[in-house]
């Protein structure tokens, strides 16, 4: 019978939540990395039981940790982030330049075919890549070079690279996302990158054409149609039919069209999933409900998914990295709130259940489908 | 031997007890002890200073003979105490940071 295993980062620990295929009962192993932040976890698609964890604190930095059984041990692997050369300067919040300066990896993509491949997407953001286990660390470094870096500015959260989408179908072909400087594709495996935020419009930004500059929140794709991607930005739900030549809104009836994560679901590539957000200045959900949200439209027309999620006095908010989608023929959809609380739909989104309540601020939730 | 102290969350890391015992070559300095206790845990590397002996961590300090030495140059001879194993050289996390 299919197993899943969730994947949860949190702001003091890790959490490895598993069940079988019926998603009911849950075993939960955790904390580990105790006291430290992880920002993410994911697991290798080539091999299920190699799992990557970006483990960091105020005290001493960075740390990368892997795990070679599925999460029942794990040991650190390299931890130097160097930028290629002299990175010279991006924009500060105040407009001054300011030195590109590494502060933690927020998100690592395992590589689709190798194991020993994965990529780092860091703050201030920079892609960089391992191909030997995590041992070594070698900057992509085009992306940082690219002609508009000097312009990029943090957003509230830092100037982070958070989304890393590999494409399945066109080997090299790959998509970032930067707060806030916006989205960026490389059709070369990283060699050189062109950003594609063509049709996202932007408050505080005067030029609607501007080339960067956006918040993009998080990017989502199904691999079965790589070249439509779906984008949850500061504002605005969009979506791209073109692998990001251009973009158009599907906000719709949304209650508001500000969030940070979005998804697709497992074997339906137009259904999507968001959580509306009440805005910039109140990162909890609207009216004290929360609700995720989903279009089996591939965007426009939404509708509320609360069963099973507190409909009253609920304040909490779910961050970028903390939404997923297992891979079981009924699709199951995990999200993680800055409330501790890790939540699991077994039937694409119609009911939810807490796996847990009570875990530190959740910063990541990822799913293994496993046989 | 140096005895060297390490903070709770860098002792989980290196699977290290709370105290660790190193053989230094040469002068005892800030530095040279740093240079063994990586060599014995690399895992701790980037951890307390920068990678290739780098600048101490912001919210890292260094005690030592109830002084401290955080701000002390790198090279310079640690306390004889520490030097003869009698009194331990302490890495703290600072209280801010975490």
């Amino acid at each position: 019978m299919s197993k899943v295993r969730v994947l949860a980062g949190t702001r003091k620990g890790a959490f490895v939540l598993t069940s079988d295929g019926a998603r009911d009962d849950w075993e939960i192993s955790g904390p580990h990395f105790a006291g430290w932040e992880i920002y993410h976890m994911k697991g290798s698609p080539a091999d299920p039981d190699r799992l990557w964890a970006s483990q960091s604190s105020g005290w001493s930095g960075q740390v990368i940790q892997r795990s070679d059984d599925g999460g029942q041990t794990w040991a650190p692997v390299g931890n130097k982030f160097a930028y290629n050369g002299t990175p010279g300067t991006h924009q500060w919040y105040d407009g001054t330049p300011h030195p590109w300066e590494f502060a933690r990896v927020w998100h690592l993509e395992p590589a689709l075919d190798d194991p020993d491949t994965v990529y780092a997407g860091v703050e201030d953001a920079g892609l960089f890549r391992s191909a030997d286990g995590g041992q070594t660390w070698a900057e992509l470094n085009s992306l940082r070079e690219h002609d508009s870096g000097p312009s990029w500015q943090p957003g509230a959260g830092g100037m982070c690279l958070h989304t890393l989408l590999l494409d399945p179908s066109a080997p090299g072909r790959m998509f970032a996302a930067i707060s806030a400087a916006g989205a960026f594709r490389s059709d070369d495996a990283g060699t050189t990158w062109r950003p594609i935020n063509r049709g996202l419009q932007s408050e505080g930004i005067p030029d609607p054409d501007a080339e960067v500059g956006h918040c993009v929140h998080r990017l989502a794709m199904h691999p079965d149609r790589p070249g439509v991607l779906f984008m949850q930005k500061h504002w605005d739900v969009m979506r791209s039919d073109d692998a990001g030549e251009s973009w158009r809104e599907i906000s719709g009836n949304l209650p508001t069209d500000f969030g940070f994560p979005i998804d697709v679901h497992a074997h339906e590539p137009d259904t999507i999933y968001v959580v509306p957000i009440t805005s910039d200045a109140e990162h909890f959900p609207p009216e004290g409900k929360l609700r995720v949200y989903r279009s089996r439209t591939g965007g426009d027309d939404w509708e509320p998914l609360t069963r099973g999620l507190p409909q009253q006095h609920c304040y909490v908010n779910v961050l970028r990295d903390a939404m997923a989608v297992d891979s079981l023929d009924e699709c199951g959809v995990y999200f993680g709130t800055t409330g501790g609380q890790v939540y699991a739909s077994a039937d694409a989104g119609d009911t939810w259940a807490p796996i847990v309540r009570d875990l530190p601020a959740v910063l990541s939730v990822e799913v293994q489908t496993l046989p | 031997m140096i005895r060297v102290v390490l903070p709770a969350h860098l002792r989980i890391l290196a699977r290290a007890e709370a105290e660790v015992q190193l053989e230094v070559t040469g002068p005892v300095t800030q530095r040279s002890v740093l240079d063994a206790l990586e060599a014995r845990y690399p895992m701790l590397e980037g951890t307390i200073r920068g990678h290739d002996g780098g600048p101490r961590r912001a919210f890292i300090r260094f005690f030592a003979c109830e002084q401290d030495l955080s701000h002390e140059p790198p090279d310079d001879p640690l306390p004889s105490p520490v030097a003869a194993g009698t009194e331990p050289y302490l890495i703290v996390g600072a209280m801010a940071g975490g």
